[in-house]
């Protein structure tokens, strides 16, 4: 069973949604990257998911785009953010680790190389922001030849037919974005996408976890409600380590947010137990 | 998608999924135009009556010794530059799947002016994003924007250059795309903008060969434009591309060296990398981090370029060479005084080689030169450079 699984079954057990946080490796400079990555897990997130900066992230808004220029500014270079997730996987060998990047990062290694390098480090996911369906077929090979899993995003917009690529291209889980536009959490997200979590259930996507403007405790449990396996909190964490906060400050707000994945019905669980 | 998108092994749809059905829309509705005589008439009345088609092609008088130099003057379309082509053509798209919105990205100005004009006259909302150091060196552009209505926002991420701006329009259209039409302006960027774009500015070559003909009898031997994104230069080149004997030569920003890094001499020493949806070379580090360019003119300033001229370079097609910014600066020198002709900063480096080719050749050639857009915009840099 890959680590996504494991987790999401967990979680199934424990009646809970998944709890998703995301952070820029190497911001704002390596070692305190570190520090902050196992806050996260002292919080209590289920799932990872990791940046890698690339100088011109058009997917992100002004907040994740900052990490990336402190990271960038600090020296810190793929090598060093794949240094960054192997020495966090010896620390911590069961919680996933998803990777997020873009096309031109990938590309500068090489879709296998690159691809190979994650699975060395220990990562489970990769999900590269500026390949659309239409041209994932090489990552998604590459990818399921190491044994990674390649997350796509799926929109409310998104029509049938990318859907459908999206559920034969991906493993792991599926990025459903909160509504249109960059990542940020400046934006009231949408929270109820129950027509999206819908379609991919029935065309056999993997699950959906719903990010984009997720900063909130009751973001968390509207999305969980409308019927997302999980949620992925981005931006309001960068922001804290913009702001120099303490890693104990950021396990706390992790905390928080995965409290409100709790207390989801018993019949979850039950569910779970006769699967 | 239709159509694959690729020239070779460049081009393709690198965006966002979320972008996805807004280029889908786009690329239908472009391929329904083109076969949609009302269309076609449409934008050729307003090429003729709005924009001033067909622009002339002018023999220097005094410039090029035994060789002859004919000049494309997009810089007598309204506007000032060849950007109007294909703004008056993908505005009028952005009508027809009921658009509302136009934002643009611009280097120099030019293309921002251009779409500000295609705002006012369709009455569409325009925003115009443009590096911030481009709004500092293009001051007068920014004012014509503004003055035709259009918002003109300020980019200072990154390099605070195009490439920039170009970021900065992509993330408003992943928010926007229901009303808004990104109106790109070159032949850079996702399906189907390359091949779009080209078959907007295909014009320009089509008039100059029939031009040409007509007044020499014969093809030239050589068709020269500058290339920053590459729409000018695809735009002269497309109608030459079955005509063997024509070599088409591309002029790159050689800036203040091709050796250094202070430069926008894409096709000459780019690594093949992905930037704003297309797979294409690409001026990078070695983890494809996008490198900062430099150029004397604005429109040249960008570390990608058109998918089309990296296949055209591939296939041996066409041929890319450099100019730096002080052999851009003397010819634009010498065209204002031999000719009584300011052109554009970006232009003055296609004349700087042709004066260069001219030297060289003894055979005493024909050459086609896209004098892209006027210098109007440039006056305040070049008092200032002059004046050293």
């Amino acid at each position: 069973m890959t680590r996504y699984a494991a987790m999401f079954d967990r979680c199934a057990r424990r009646g809970e949604g998944a709890f998703g946080a995301f952070l820029m490796l190497g911001d704002p400079d390596a070692g305190t990257s570190a520090a902050y990555l196992d806050a996260l897990v002292a919080g209590g997130a289920d799932m990872i998911e990791l940046g890698v900066p690339f100088s011109d992230p058009v997917a992100d808004g002004a907040v994740v785009q900052a990490a990336a220029v402190r990271a960038l500014k600090a020296g810190v270079r793929t090598a060093d953010c794949l240094a960054l997730v192997a020495a966090f996987r010896t620390r911590h060998p069961d919680i996933p680790i998803g990777i997020l990047t873009y096309a031109n990062i990938v590309a500068a290694r090489g879709i296998a190389c690159f691809v190979q390098e994650l699975a060395e480090a220990g990562a489970d996911s990769l999900l590269v922001a500026d390949v659309p369906g239409l041209e994932a077929e090489p990552y998604a090979r590459a990818a399921r030849a190491d044994g990674i899993d390649l997350v796509m995003i799926a929109a409310a917009a998104t029509p049938e037919p990318a859907l459908r690529r999206i559920a034969s291209l991906s493993s792991g889980y599926t990025y459903c974005v909160a509504r249109d536009g960059v990542t940020g959490a400046d934006r009231a997200p949408m929270l109820r996408h129950a027509p999206l979590f819908d379609a991919l259930a029935r065309l056999g996507a993997p699950p959906p976890v719903l990010g984009f403007g997720i900063g909130k405790p009751a973001h968390v449990r509207e999305a969980l409600e409308a019927g997302a396996a999980g949620v992925v909190c981005g931006s309001a964490l960068v922001k804290l380590v913009e702001a120099g906060a303490s890693p104990q400050a950021l396990s706390s707000f992790v905390s928080e947010l995965k409290d409100a994945t709790r207390g989801r019905t018993q019949n979850l669980a039950f569910e779970a137990e006769k699967r | 998608m239709r159509l694959d998108g690729r020239f070779g092994r460049f081009g393709g749809v690198y965006v966002p999924e979320i972008l996805v059905p807004a280029l889908e829309q786009l690329e239908a509705a472009f391929l329904d135009a083109q076969e949609d005589e009302a269309f076609r008439n449409e934008l050729e009345g307003l090429l003729a009556t709005y924009a001033g088609r067909p622009t002339p092609l002018t023999l220097c008088r005094n410039l090029g010794g035994s060789a002859r130099i004919y000049l494309k003057r997009e810089d007598l379309l309204h506007g000032g530059a060849h950007k109007t082509n294909q703004v008056l053509a993908q505005a009028l798209l952005a009508q027809r799947m009921g658009k509302t919105r136009l934002i643009a990205e611009t280097g120099a100005g030019q293309h921002g002016v251009a779409t500000a004009m295609a705002g006012a006259l369709f009455g569409l909302e325009t925003r115009i994003y443009m590096g911030a150091d481009d709004v500092e060196r293009q001051q007068l552009n920014v004012f014509r924007m503004e003055l035709m209505g259009a918002e003109v926002v300020p980019v200072t991420s990154g390099g605070r250059t195009l490439k920039d701006a170009v970021n900065e329009a992509l993330r408003d259209w992943t928010a926007s795309y229901a009303d808004t039409h990104y109106l790109l302006g070159t032949v850079a960027g996702p399906h189907p903008f390359p091949l779009m774009v080209r078959e907007f500015q295909r014009v320009i070559g089509k008039e100059a060969r029939e031009q040409i003909l007509e007044i020499e009898g014969r093809l030239p031997d050589a068709v020269i434009a500058c290339v920053g994104g590459g729409s000018n230069a695809i735009g002269i080149f497309s109608d030459f591309i079955g005509d063997d004997g024509v070599e088409l030569i591309g002029v790159e920003a050689a800036g203040k060296g091709i050796d250094g890094n202070e430069h926008g001499a894409t096709l000459q020493r780019g690594r093949m990398g992905i930037l704003h949806g297309a797979e294409t070379l690409l001026l990078q580090d070695e983890d494809g981090q996008v490198d900062d360019t430099w150029s004397i003119s604005a429109g040249l300033d960008y570390p990608a370029v058109g998918p089309e001229h990296a296949h055209l370079q591939e296939i041996g097609r066409a041929s890319y060479v450099g100019v730096e910014d002080r052999e851009a600066l003397d010819a634009f020198v010498a065209l204002a005084r031999s000719e009584g002709i300011i052109a554009a900063f970006e232009s003055s480096h296609a004349v700087a080689h042709a004066l260069r080719l001219a030297e060289e050749r003894g055979d005493n050639p024909i050459l086609l030169v896209s004098l892209s857009g006027r210098g109007d915009k440039d006056m305040a840099s070049a008092q200032r450079l002059l004046a050293r």
